[in-house]
C-alpha cells in the first residue's frame, strides 16, 4: 500500500519535471524569474519610501480589473450613462464597492505615484544613468492624468461635463488650430454623446495599453540600470567574489516579502476609505456631480479633482488664456527636463548642499499650496499668491542648472548606510519622553500594582523643542 | 564558382523605395483615421439654424435655447439698460467689439440688428463656463458698480448686457453673437446668414 503511493507520487513529479522541462525549452521562465526577481539585486538599504513603487502596480491591478467589472453595467451613451452609474451604485449587487474601489483607487494612484516621485527626487533617481527611467515615469504620469481625465466624464454629472468642457477649451486657445483641434477632439461643437463615446474607448482601451506598455519599460529600464537608494551610491560598484553586489540583496524573496508588509498598510487605509469616506468630503468625488449633465447650466464653482489642482492652479494664476495654457504644459514639461536641469553629481539630498534643500523645502510647499488654491475660488487675493508660488514652482526648476554645478556637497560613503530599525526608532522616542516628563512618586493602585505618573516638564519639553529645531536648521545645511 | 557579391546600392535602394512608399501608404491610412474623429454628418445636421418666436418675451426678460447644443440666450432689453449700454463704457475691454466675434451686422455698440433684441451664445470666451444673468443693479455680491450683466462663476469674467467684456477679468474678448436674421417682424433664425451677406 505504501509502496504504491510512493510510486504514484514519483510518478506525479516525474510528469511535472517532464512538462517543466518541455516549457522551459520553448520559453525562458526561469531566466526571467531570475533576472527580475530571484537573482536581481537590490540595494538593502531601502527605506519606507521604496513602497511606492510596488503600490502603484498594486493600484494599477486594481484599476483594471474593477475597471472591466464596470464597463460590464456602464453604458458610454450621453442619455444613459448617469443611469447607468446609479444602477450600479443601486442594483447591481456590491456594484457600489467595485465603482467605490475604482473612484477611490483613481486618487490612491495620484497619491502614491506623487509620493514616488517625491523619492525620486530626493534621493536622485532621476540621474544618470536613470535618465531614461525617469522619462518612461513621467510618460506614465500624463498618461495616467489623461486616463483620469476622461474616467472623470464617464459618469455624466454636472462637473463630468463642464470640467471636460474647460480642459477641452483649452486646446482652443492654441493659435491657429485652436479651435479646429478642440472641435476634433470633442467631436462635436460643444460636449456631446460623441464626446463621451470616445472618451470612452480612450479610458477602457487606448490609455491602458500605453499604461501597461510603459509600465513595462519603465521595469526593464530600471532592471537594466539597477535600483538606486536612499544613500544614492552605486551599489554595482563594489562586488563579492560571486559578481553579487556587496550592498544588495535579491528581490525575491527580500523584497517581495516587504513589499507585502506595504501592502497590508496600504489596504488597510484604502479600505477604510471605501468603506467610511469614499467621497472624501469633495475631494475623491466631487458633490455637484451627483447632478446630471446639463449643457445650459454651469455648477456655481468649478474645481478639477485634487490631484490636477497644483496645474490648475498655476493655469488661473496666469492673467493671458493662451500664456496660462502654456504656463500649465510647461509645469509638466519642466519635470521631465529635470535629470538634465540639475548638474549636481551627488544624488541623495542627505549629502547634498544646503541651497538644493531649501530650494527643494520652497517646491514641496508651492506644490501644495497651489493644490489648495486649484480647489478654491479664483478671488484677487488667491490669484495674486498663486502667482507667487507659480514663480516658486518654476523657479526651483529654472534655477538648478545656475547653482548645481558648484553646490557644496557632503562627502558620499563608499558603502551604503545603516537604517535605523523599528526598535532603536521605539527606544530613542521612550528617551524624548522620558527628557520632556519628570517622574512623581510611586502610588498603589486599588487593585495592587505600583504605577509611576509622570508630570510634563517645561524646561524639558523646551530643551527637547530647542534640539528638534537644531537638528532641523542643521538638516537644511 | 564565384561567390555572390552583394549589390549594396541596389539593397539601398529597395529598402529606401519601401520605406518610401510605406511611409505614403501609413500617410493614407492616418487620413480616414483622423477625419473618422471630426463631427459626423449627424452633429453638422444637428447643427442646423432653429427658428425663434420673439413675441411673447417680455421687456427685461431672457430665454435660452440651444443651438448645435450651445445655450443661446435672446434678452430684450429695456430703453433703460440701451442707455446704460450706451454711456457706461470706460470700463469695458472692447466697447466697440474691435476683437471680437459677431456677424457685421451686430458689430455696433448693442451688439444687435435691433437695439432692445440681443442674441448672444451664452459660453464665456475663457473656458466656455457658461454665465449667469446678473440684470439687478448694483447687488450685495457683485458690488455698487454692477449696472446689469452676465457673471461667470468659474473664474470671475463679467460681461454687460451686450456681452461686452470686462476690463481685467480672464476673459479675452466679449460673448460671440451667432449669425441671425429676422424673417418676420417676431420671428428670427438663428444660425443663418444674413441674405445680404450670403450673395455678397
Amino acid at each position: 500500500m505504501k509502496n504504491k503511493l510512493n510510486v504514484s507520487s514519483d510518478g506525479l513529479k516525474n510528469s511535472m519535471n517532464v512538462s517543466t522541462n518541455w516549457l522551459l525549452k520553448r520559453f525562458p521562465l526561469s531566466k526571467m524569474w531570475n533576472d527580475h526577481m530571484a537573482q536581481y539585486y537590490a540595494p538593502k538599504n531601502f527605506n519606507f519610501w521604496y513602497f511606492f513603487g510596488s503600490l502603484a502596480l498594486l493600484v494599477l491591478v486594481n484599476q483594471i480589473i474593477t475597471g472591466i467589472l464596470l464597463t460590464m453595467n456602464y453604458k458610454p451613451d450621453a442619455k444613459l450613462a448617469f443611469d447607468s452609474v446609479e444602477y450600479i451604485m443601486r442594483d447591481v449587487d456590491w456594484g457600489w464597492l467595485i465603482r467605490y474601489m475604482h473612484s477611490t483607487g483613481a486618487s490612491a494612484f495620484f497619491i502614491v505615484i506623487y509620493l514616488h516621485m517625491f523619492r525620486g527626487m530626493i534621493y536622485g533617481s532621476y540621474k544618470k544613468p536613470r535618465e531614461l527611467v525617469w522619462i518612461f515615469g513621467m510618460l506614465l504620469f500624463v498618461c495616467l492624468m489623461a486616463e483620469a481625465f476622461m474616467g472623470y466624464l464617464l459618469p455624466w454629472g454636472q462637473m463630468s461635463y463642464w470640467g471636460a468642457q474647460v480642459i477641452i477649451s483649452l486646446f482652443s486657445a492654441i493659435p491657429v488650430i485652436g479651435e479646429d483641434l478642440s472641435l476634433w477632439v470633442r467631436g462635436d461643437y460643444v460636449i456631446s454623446d460623441a464626446t463621451l463615446n470616445r472618451f470612452f474607448a480612450f479610458h477602457v482601451i487606448a490609455v491602458p495599453l500605453a499604461l501597461i506598455i510603459l509600465v513595462f519599460l519603465h521595469i526593464i529600464a530600471l532592471h537594466e540600470v539597477g535600483s538606486n537608494n536612499p544613500d544614492g551610491i552605486e551599489i554595482k560598484e563594489s562586488k563579492d567574489p560571486w559578481g553579487h553586489p556587496v550592498d544588495g540583496i535579491p528581490f525575491h524573496p527580500y523584497y517581495t516579502v516587504k513589499d507585502l508588509v506595504g501592502v497590508g498598510v496600504f489596504l488597510f487605509f484604502f479600505a477604510t476609505i471605501i468603506f467610511y469616506m469614499p467621497e472624501m468630503g469633495g475631494y475623491f468625488l466631487e458633490h455637484a456631480n451627483f447632478i446630471p449633465a446639463d449643457p445650459l447650466k454651469t455648477p456655481e464653482h468649478i474645481a478639477p479633482l485634487w490631484y490636477f489642482t497644483p496645474f490648475y492652479a498655476i493655469l488661473r494664476a496666469i492673467p493671458d488664456k493662451f500664456m496660462g495654457v502654456i504656463a500649465m504644459g510647461g509645469a509638466i514639461v519642466v519635470l521631465f527636463l529635470l535629470p538634465w536641469l540639475d548638474r549636481c553629481k551627488v544624488k541623495s539630498i542627505r549629502y547634498r548642499g544646503g541651497i538644493f534643500k531649501k530650494a527643494f523645502v520652497l517646491f514641496i510647499i508651492s506644490f501644495i499650496v497651489l493644490g489648495y488654491l486649484g480647489t478654491q475660488p479664483a478671488t484677487p487675493g488667491y490669484t495674486m499668491l498663486a502667482r507667487v508660488f507659480t514663480a516658486i514652482y518654476f523657479g526651483f526648476f529654472l534655477l538648478l542648472p545656475l547653482y548645481t554645478p558648484w553646490e557644496k556637497t557632503k562627502p558620499v560613503p563608499k558603502s551604503v548606510t545603516h537604517e535605523k530599525t523599528a526598535m532603536e526608532d521605539y527606544s530613542a522616542l521612550v528617551d524624548t519622553f522620558d527628557k520632556m516628563t519628570v517622574k512623581q512618586d510611586p502610588i498603589k493602585t486599588s487593585w495592587g500594582s505600583t504605577v509611576t505618573p509622570v508630570k510634563p516638564d517645561a524646561a524639558g519639553i523646551k530643551n527637547v523643542l530647542i534640539q528638534l529645531a537644531k537638528k532641523l536648521k542643521e538638516s537644511l545645511d | 564558382m564565384t561567390r555572390e557579391v552583394v549589390d549594396k546600392s541596389k539593397r539601398q535602394f529597395l529598402t529606401t523605395a519601401l520605406t518610401v512608399v510605406g511611409a505614403v501608404g501609413t500617410g493614407y491610412l492616418a487620413v480616414p483615421f483622423i477625419s473618422q474623429m471630426q463631427p459626423s454628418a449627424r452633429a453638422m445636421a444637428a447643427g442646423a439654424p432653429v427658428e425663434v418666436d420673439i413675441s411673447r418675451i417680455e421687456p427685461g426678460q431672457l430665454i435660452r435655447i440651444a443651438w448645435r447644443g450651445k445655450p443661446v440666450w435672446v434678452l430684450s432689453r429695456t430703453p433703460e439698460v440701451l442707455e446704460i449700454l450706451e454711456k457706461d463704457t470706460a470700463k469695458l475691454a472692447d466697447p466697440n467689439s474691435k476683437d471680437s466675434d459677431q456677424p457685421d451686422d451686430t458689430s455696433n455698440s448693442y451688439r444687435s440688428i435691433r437695439p432692445e433684441i440681443f442674441i448672444a451664445v451664452g459660453l464665456c470666451t475663457h473656458l466656455g463656463c457658461s454665465p449667469t444673468f446678473r440684470p439687478e443693479i448694483a447687488p450685495n455680491d457683485l458690488g455698487d458698480d454692477w449696472k446689469g450683466g452676465f457673471f461667470c462663476p468659474c473664474h470671475g469674467s463679467g460681461f454687460d448686457l451686450a456681452g461686452r467684456v470686462f476690463k481685467s477679468v480672464p476673459a479675452p474678448t466679449n460673448l460671440v453673437v451667432p449669425p441671425y436674421r429676422y424673417i418676420t417682424d417676431t420671428q428670427i433664425i438663428i444660425g443663418e446668414e444674413p441674405k445680404k451677406e450670403a450673395s455678397a
